[in-house]
């Protein structure tokens, strides 16, 4: 099989990309996929840090040009406030200009989050203290499985110091 | 602390210290990726912004008593390309860190934590052991984890997590990695197979020195990929029961090798110890090999008198940035063959 791009030399790259049950392939030599800056990670101390072997951030902006812009298409005119990024400079890159521009992009950012993780809501580790109220009420759970326990082992006294803590968990979170 | 001491493979944890299944599993890695709230990501920062998370990140571990004498900092600016590469090769910076200006990293004694600064994001922390332990790499990373978060306010997102400069690392942040030594299965053209296998539970495998099947000195890297959705702790377990299972069958792979294949195999591993102990000049390419080969060996009792982790450092050791910065008189391609050569069969005797 010959390069799609160049039409000269033997395909070694092969590029199968799923959106939404579409299928594409892209059949690409060496030096084409290279231009196209999707290059597969060789060379000496490649443990550590290069995670996925290939440019990820240009593999996942292909996700997001949009052939041919239709009028509903209104994304392209955001512009995050934090660092002036629009949705085009992201789509082109791969990569956000800040931590404000997961805000500023909400509305495109449940789509793509599925296609790369399959899931949109965090469950892991919560930071102390910008956790905010997410670190409150995973606090306020676990204080209420405890508390069970407590009742189901008829500790009373337990029990009352742990419904003590609850309440005033959540009269913090309220004040959020 | 200098460059030279960084340099002392002698105190580096996950190539001296025993770990588990380290017979097949060289090293286990976790790295969390972490931002500062409400200032642009690395690619979009000002120099001075740049400066000041280095310094602010250096100075909030400086003031714990404990790692204060324990780490040491090196911006990429003071460095040499061959220096920087070096410190690739020894896998404790990225290119990418190494090919910014802005970039710094933090390591300590025995360079099982080594931080990145404005990498792809703010901060990059690793921690490196041997072995397969996982776990006890989380719960470390953990700490530090917290100790930043004392005094660098993290960009989180209730309902995203931790928001990272690129979307497939949001969430936890989190890679989990471990470097496994598979030579068996390479050889009996099995990697393939669990290659593909591998990629449906979430997870990415691929040569640390090259791609694929052609992996040089097989060694591979097992990854996940998701790091959206599920706990730190699930992940983690995700990575080791895979990790497990290759270990399982690798052994197998070595040890139902009989007749011919036996024989064959013990004449490649003797043949690359031959060439290791007595050759004149050795490329980096083919010390790799040479080098896995022998470790497959001691691994299997075939060759015996040769401690495991003299092997470890001569996978690092060996590369060619490596063998410049510690050559200093090799200037040509041929000189740091001889040198290497020369410095492959001391390390040999000992």
């Amino acid at each position: 099989m010959l390069c799609e791009e160049c039409q000269m030399k033997p395909a070694t790259v092969h590029i199968t990309k799923i959106v939404n049950n579409e299928k594409t392939q892209i059949h690409l030599c060496e030096d084409c996929a290279k231009e196209k800056h999707i290059s597969l990670s060789t060379g000496l101390g490649g443990f550590g840090f290069d995670d996925t072997g290939f440019s990820v951030a240009k593999l996942l902006s292909s996700f997001f040009e949009t052939p041919s812009k239709t009028p509903l298409d209104i994304s392209d005119d955001l512009e995050c406030s934090g660092c002036g990024l629009t949705f085009q400079g992201f789509s082109k890159t791969g990569r956000f200009g800040c931590s404000q521009c997961y805000n500023t992009f909400k509305g495109q950012m449940n789509p793509m989050l599925r296609r790369i993780h399959g899931k949109t809501v965090h469950v892991g580790k919560v930071p102390k203290r910008t956790g905010g109220q997410l670190r409150i009420r995973q606090e306020i759970n676990r204080l209420k499985r405890e508390l069970q326990e407590a009742v189901n082992a008829e500790e009373y006294e337990r029990a009352a110091v742990i419904r003590d803590k609850i309440k005033e968990l959540e009269q913090e979170e309220n004040s959020f | 602390m200098s460059l030279e001491n960084l340099m002392d493979t002698s105190r580096i944890k996950w190539i001296n210290s025993p770990g588990p299944d380290s017979d097949i599993v060289i090293s286990s890695r976790v790295r969390f990726a972490r931002n500062i709230r409400n200032v642009p990501f690395p690619h979009l920062l000002s120099d001075n912004e740049a400066k000041k998370i280095v310094n602010d990140v250096y100075f909030t571990l400086k003031e714990n008593p404990v790692l204060s004498r324990d780490i040491e900092l090196y911006n990429m600016s003071e460095l040499t390309a061959e220096q920087k590469t070096m410190l690739s090769e020894m896998h404790l910076i990225s290119m990418d860190l190494a090919n910014s200006e802005k970039g710094a990293v933090i390591v300590n004694q025995d360079e099982s934590i080594s931080i990145m600064i404005n990498e792809e994001d703010h901060l990059r922390i690793q921690v490196m052991l041997p072995g397969l332990q996982l776990e006890e790499a989380l719960k470390q990373i953990d700490k530090i984890d917290d100790l930043l978060e004392e005094k660098l306010d993290f960009a989180f997102d209730e309902k995203i997590g931790y928001l990272t400069a690129c979307p497939t690392n949001v969430g936890t942040g989190m890679r989990a990695s471990v470097m496994m030594h598979l030579p068996a299965l390479t050889m009996m053209d099995k990697i393939g197979q669990i290659f593909s296998t591998i990629s449906q539970v979430g997870l990415v495998v691929r040569g640390i020195y090259g791609e694929g099947s052609q992996a040089k000195g097989n060694l591979y890297q097992i990854s996940n990929q998701i790091t959206l959705g599920k706990s730190e702790e699930d992940i983690i377990q995700n990575v080791v029961s895979v990790a497990r299972q290759i270990i399982m069958s690798e052994r197998k792979t070595r040890q139902n090798l009989s007749g011919e294949a036996r024989l064959r195999l013990e004449d490649k591993i003797l043949r690359s110890y031959g060439i290791l102990t007595n050759a004149k000049l050795v490329s980096s390419q083919e010390a790799l090999s040479y080098i896995s080969d022998v470790r497959l060996g001691v691994d299997m009792g075939i060759i015996k008198d040769l401690k495991p982790s003299v092997l470890n450092e001569l996978f690092i050791m060996t590369g060619p940035a490596y063998i410049q910065e510690i050559s200093k008189n090799a200037t040509t391609p041929l000189e740091r063959d001889l040198y290497r050569a020369n410095f492959i069969r001391e390390k040999m005797q000992k």
